[in-house]
């Protein structure tokens, strides 16, 4: 222990550090804010750090090579003596810090901490916010998998979106005219080098602002922030009851870090390491290409906009987002902290989460997304076909080879892009039925061209069978009475 | 009014302070210009993805196979080398298209990305329709757009039969905003 005490003092003679550390180790934070609510950011910390650890041990062995990486990856999975787990801990970390930093600006924006004088503190949040989304994204990418590479395209589509310089913004992202050697190369860039530079850098200010400025004090109810008295009051808070961040309120921060370092470990050995999934060649077209779990969200309200919103809302959006989340701490800088008084904070956040978790939930079973192989798939059940005479059950063979399955769910199973048809026939009369098989509209392809009248017959007799034994199938009635009175003229004077 | 009479050690200080002031500002000159010049050559570098490419290799045709190979009335998978490869491109150079043969020498070649978010739209020959995994964009055989969120038909490839073969222009992910030959527009003027 001597021995130690003279080589630190040996150092701190030369550095000159000492008092420093120590000054910024025992500042005085506000008595309530000693809570476990105020963890996530250190927590984040403390991820970004295992994730630039665990990232260089991948390095290791990984190759930034679109024909290469996808090797390396099942060399570290099966062959590397637990490249698997680091792989692991890597992925999951990743999904850990999207989650935890975005609970940490949850928890700054109901605690009002970006309010005076931290503005800037909440202003180098949002960009950390979107440069670990941009790690997420491009981490993505480094799997280099048919994912990855379907990714890229999903990308690039929406970049060709812009107008006017589309094609260079296309170009940029790629590195190239196509998805190639150049587009891992320059992600594997941004991924290892920029991003987590500009990371590192950005923190620093964000911890520097924190010690400066001083941590957010637990918002009170009535207790208003005003530009010209809140210095005063915030001192009187720290100084005068604060207590000293180390020791007496880093011990949760450490608790709650190694708790979230257990997750991922724990997560990491039962769910194993993400990926690869196929192999990145573009022909192997039996692919059915979908994000990670933090761009679920955006995958689903892709599919979801009306079309002719899509190109405005995908290039208006993100700017409307982004420069509210700036210019947040500008018009809402002073007033009430508490959640309890500020009601349009606490609906606004609820409602994003309901939100993202609703699209994030339908992304996992993908409604709009027909079942490629639900036509060969699943038979028709067998009681949809009982007693049918010839050409109704013609006409389930023309439902399942025409791929209207794909797209119809019957019995269960199939598509859910369109509506299920085992009641169709108590919606829909004969003629609508036609209608609707030849003309299409409402989102379906018109099959007047790809389908013969005879099957076309054979077809819409099938799916007038389909209706509950104890419920009559659609009819017009209107039609009833002119073919009636065409039938026998004087029977419609009977009624 | 005359200025006070400035002493010799004053204003050899003054002098000595302006000048070392002079040096700091080339100083400052020299180096931005230095940078400058080396900035040139990396923002060129950094361009090269837009400033190269529309050249060279690119005008070069590519063939999808001999004519037997597509059958009239069919849509059929093909499959090509990028005209243009890296070192490390591995098999992203492999590229998938669809090529219908309406008769004769009539064809259409489609590439194989979703006119909506660029993902690998499947044909299905029996209800004569290409469908996409991701979003559910639905084309018609002739590439139209039969319904689901893609804002326009299916983009298709420049081609000419030559020799017996089908050849097409390719090189370039087609998006909203380019398309899937890449000297499209020059080769239709000369054409």
């Amino acid at each position: 222990m001597f021995r130690l005490e003279k080589i630190w003092n040996w150092l701190n003679r030369r550095l000159q550090i000492g008092g420093t550390i120590q000054e910024a180790a025992a500042h005085p934070v506000p008595r309530k804010s000693a809570s476990w609510w105020y963890v996530f950011g250190s927590a984040a910390l403390t991820i970004f750090m295992l994730q630039v650890f665990t990232g260089i041990m991948l390095a290791l062995i990984y190759v930034p090579s679109a024909a290469e990486a996808w090797n390396s990856l099942q060399y570290l999975n099966h062959v590397v003596a637990l490249g698997w787990f680091l792989r692991a801990v890597h992925g999951w970390g990743s999904n850990f810090m999207v989650a935890v930093v975005l609970i940490h600006m949850c928890q700054v924006v109901l605690f009002g901490a970006y309010k005076f004088p931290r503005e800037l503190t909440w202003l180098l949040g949002v960009f950390l916010l979107l440069m670990t989304l941009a790690m997420a994204f491009t981490g993505q990418v480094m799997r280099f998998d048919q994912d990855a590479y379907w990714g890229l395209g999903i990308g690039a589509s929406i970049a060709g979106r812009v107008p006017f310089v589309g094609k260079q913004v296309v170009r940029m992202l790629l590195g190239g005219p196509i998805i190639a050697g150049d587009t891992l190369s320059r992600f594997f860039a941004f991924h290892v080098f920029v991003i987590p530079g500009l990371l590192i850098g950005f923190i620093s200010l964000h911890l520097l602002l924190v010690l400066k400025l001083g941590i957010n004090e637990w918002p009170m109810p009535g207790r208003i922030v005003r530009r010209s008295t809140y210095l005063e009051q915030y001192r009187e808070l720290t100084h005068k009851t604060g207590i000293p961040f180390v020791p007496q309120a880093i011990w949760k921060d450490m608790f709650f870090s190694a708790a979230i370092i257990g997750s991922i470990m724990v997560c990491a050995a039962l769910f194993g390491p993400f990926g690869p999934s196929g192999y990145p060649d573009p022909t192997i077209i039996q692919t059915v290409p979908k994000p990670d779990f933090f761009f679920q969200w955006l995958y689903a309200m892709l599919a979801l906009l009306p079309p002719q919103i899509e190109t405005p809302l995908l290039l208006v959006g993100p700017v409307v987002v982004i420069g509210f989340l700036i210019l947040l701490p500008f018009f809402s800088g002073e007033g009430e902290k508490s959640w309890k008084r500020r009601p349009i904070a606490v609906v606004t956040l609820s409602l994003l989460a309901v939100a993202l978790g609703i699209l994030t939930h339908m992304a996992d079973y993908s409604p709009w997304s027909p079942v490629m192989n639900g036509w060969s798939g699943d038979p028709v059940p067998p009681e949809y076909l009982n007693g049918r005479s010839p050409l109704e059950r013609q006409g389930s063979l023309v439902f399942q080879v025409k791929q209207c399955r794909n797209c119809h769910s019957i019995g269960g199973s199939g598509g859910k892009r369109g509506p299920a048809l085992d009641r169709v026939a108590t919606r829909m009369t004969h003629d609508q039925l036609v209608r609707q098989v030849v003309q299409g509209g409402g989102n379906m392809p018109a099959y007047g061209k790809n389908l013969s009248p005879a099957e076309v017959t054979a077809l819409v007799s099938f799916l007038e069978t389909l209706h509950p034994e104890n419920e009559l199938p659609a009819r017009d009635a209107a039609q009833a009475v002119v073919t009636r009175k065409e039938q026998n003229p004087a029977a419609t004077h009977g009624r | 009014m005359s200025d006070p009479p400035v002493t010799p050690e004053e204003r050899g200080d003054r002098a000595e302070v302006s000048r070392r002031d002079l040096f700091a500002k080339i100083g400052l000159l020299v180096n931005g210009l230095a940078v400058a010049i080396l900035a040139t050559p990396v923002v060129g570098y950094l361009l090269s993805p837009i400033l190269r490419g529309d050249r060279g290799q690119y005008k070069r045709w590519i063939s999808l196979g001999e004519l037997d190979e597509f059958p009239e009335g069919q849509t059929r998978l093909a499959k090509f080398e990028n005209p243009v490869t890296g070192v490390s491109d591995g098999d992203t150079d492999h590229i998938p298209c669809w090529v219908r043969r309406i008769q004769g020498e009539q064809f259409q070649v489609f590439a194989i990305n979703c006119a909506h978010l660029g993902c690998p739209v499947r044909w299905f020959a029996q209800s004569k329709l290409f469908m996409c995994p991701c979003h559910g964009g639905v084309y018609y055989q002739d590439g139209s757009r039969a319904s689901g969120p893609p804002p326009r038909g299916l983009f298709q490839y420049e081609y000419r039969i030559e020799g017996g073969r089908l050849q097409i222009k390719a090189g370039q992910l087609p998006t909203l905003s380019t398309t899937a030959s890449l000297n499209r527009r020059r080769s239709e003027c000369s054409g």
